[in-house]
């Protein structure tokens, strides 16, 4: 009993990872329905960029290197979406899922020039130095530690932080999703570009505002995460493939559906191959992890293509 | 302001090779409502399309809006001088509510009467008040032609483009929301330039009417005196 406890846990903690990543992919199939394969580099380097502001460089305060790496990341998106995709037809998606797929290998290989393929050291948790929280996260009470507690669980106190701060981001979403004029041109512009050009939207502006929130808030994700993953240019490598799982089965245009969808990813991944791995003709499978998300991804896509919460393109006339 | 809100000249539109438009001029005067006949295929769509030049087609030509030269001018910023254009299969938002299609028709505006707006769409047409949150998509054909008549009326156009209003509709809805688009030209001073297969309906509301034939102006007129004429009679009137 416990070790199912605990194998939940670790879902759920994994789950989050997962999700963060998710989002902002979800982001950037809501405004241009296409997958951005190069999200989770763009957050990889959002996280370096804090990491060279925070510790390599200028000794900031981690909370300000994060908003500048978050601001460093977003003006990296709206560029990419203005040099390399704008000028392709938006409804041809092949090459520009090729350029992303260009992004994502030009990126990780700039990465592994400046910082090499190891994990870095000293990476700062961005959860230790929040006010209020921080102090907690940081007293390692006594119930959410990095040890057993008292009822023979793990339950680690940045996990739970994460989880807060995941739920943070979908409420700071879902503001200027549905509370702002641009949050409102930009599910506009998803819904029904030719129509939003019709009512005065400059689209291509949308786009860029797309990419930008999307990267900032990738770019979160991933120093939320890297104290608990490593920070080095592959860290999103696996993570990526558990987040496209999620968004698929949240339904790729749901923000909130992508963030249960982590879970769920989690969790599944949790159970079954920890399962698994008890059976021991079995276990020898748990030595390819990313065979889970595939498969899901795959079941997904067969018997549900718009996932939990998508939106299916089906309208009275 | 002169007397035209609208002239086009030698309007040429092509979809990759193949040519839709070959020449196609008009004029529509401030204040009344002027109806496009034509076939399938003639390019009635094709010629609102330019007018707001909306992409995929390829047009040349030269089109003033309320004597400004539009022809290189974007949609956006067409749509910011005074121009709405409803487009054929309604152009909403289908997965945004109501409220927010109309709160979108508002997109470029500056001005803080655009609640007032919407109470004034919503007196006129009451049944999108009892939807108004509800996802666009989900309202039925005519409702869905309400709002997107609504939803082009919010950013107050002196000029507005209907591409026709009633495809798909039962012929007692179109009736109805002919005779709003009557009252709407009367009470608000909308100029309208409606394309329409229903000659008949859309005859009985304008005041002048071109009849389009294979990419160029076959014939053109009063309304009135296009409704007598035996050759508009014997091809779009049923007579």
């Amino acid at each position: 009993m416990t070790l199912f406890l605990q194998r939940i846990i670790d879902g759920l903690q994994n789950g989050a990872i997962y999700s963060v990543v998710a989002i902002p992919m979800v982001l950037i199939f809501k405004a241009t329905t296409l997958i951005n394969f190069a999200q989770g580099e763009l957050a990889m380097i959002g996280a370096f960029f804090a990491f060279v502001f925070a510790v390599q460089a200028f000794s900031m305060n981690i909370i300000l290197a994060t908003i500048l790496a978050m601001v460093i990341a977003a003006l990296l998106g709206m560029g990419i979406e203005r040099t390399m995709l704008r000028s392709f037809d938006p409804t041809d998606h092949l090459p520009v899922v090729l350029i992303t797929l260009g992004v994502f290998y030009i990126v990780n290989a700039f990465a592994g020039d400046i910082w090499n393929y190891q994990a870095q050291a000293n990476v700062p948790n961005l959860l230790y130095d929040l006010p209020l929280i921080g102090d907690w996260m940081q007293g390692r009470s006594s119930f959410f530690t990095s040890e057993t507690n008292k009822l023979g669980l793990r339950i680690q106190h940045d996990s739970v932080g994460l989880v807060g701060a995941l739920l943070i981001m979908l409420s700071a979403l879902h503001v200027i999703l549905n509370r702002t004029k641009m949050g409102l041109a930009f599910r506009g512009v998803s819904s029904n570009t030719e129509a939003s050009r019709l009512v005065g939207i400059r689209v291509g502006r949308i786009l860029s505002f797309g990419w930008g929130l999307a990267c900032a808030f990738g770019a979160l994700g991933a120093i939320l995460v890297a104290p608990r993953i490593t920070l080095q240019p592959n860290m999103m490598l696996t993570v990526l493939v558990y987040a496209l799982a999620a968004a698929a089965f949240g339904g790729l245009d749901s923000v909130g559906g992508a963030a249960l969808g982590g879970f769920v990813v989690g969790l599944l991944n949790s159970v079954i191959l920890g399962y698994i791995s008890d059976v021991d003709r079995l276990s020898s499978l748990t030595a390819a992890p990313l065979l889970f998300p595939v498969v899901l991804l795959l079941v997904v896509l067969w018997f549900k293509p718009t996932g939990l919460f998508g939106t299916k393109s089906v309208e009275r006339v | 302001m002169s007397e035209n809100i609208l002239e086009v000249r030698d309007l040429q539109a092509s979809y990759g090779q193949v040519d839709v438009l070959r020449g196609v001029a008009l004029e529509v005067k401030t204040g009344e409502v002027c109806v496009i006949l034509g076939a399938n295929g003639a390019g009635k769509t094709t010629t609102l399309r330019s007018i707001c030049n909306m992409p995929i087609v390829s047009s040349t030509g030269t089109i003033k809006f309320a004597g400004e030269d539009i022809s290189n001018t974007d949609t956006g910023g067409i749509v910011a001088q005074g121009m709405a254009h409803v487009p054929q299969g309604r152009g909403t938002f289908p997965e945004l509510s109501t409220l927010e299609n109309l709160q979108l028709g508002a997109y470029v505006r500056k001005d803080n009467e655009v609640d007032d707006d919407i109470d004034r769409w919503f007196q006129m047409f009451p049944v999108l008040k009892e939807r108004k949150d509800q996802a666009a998509g989900s309202l039925s054909g005519g409702e869905q032609q309400m709002l997107a008549v609504s939803r082009a009326l919010m950013s107050r156009p002196k000029l507005l483009l209907l591409d026709e209003p009633s495809l798909g509709l039962a012929p007692i809805i179109i009736e109805d929301l002919f005779a709003t688009f009557k009252q709407i030209n009367q009470d608000e001073g909308t100029t309208m330039l409606i394309v329409e297969q229903n000659a008949n309906l859309a005859l009985s509301i304008a005041q002048s009417a071109y009849v389009l034939e294979t990419g160029s102006i076959a014939l053109s007129g009063p309304a009135a005196q296009l409704r007598d004429d035996p050759a508009v009679q014997e091809a779009y009137l049923g007579a």
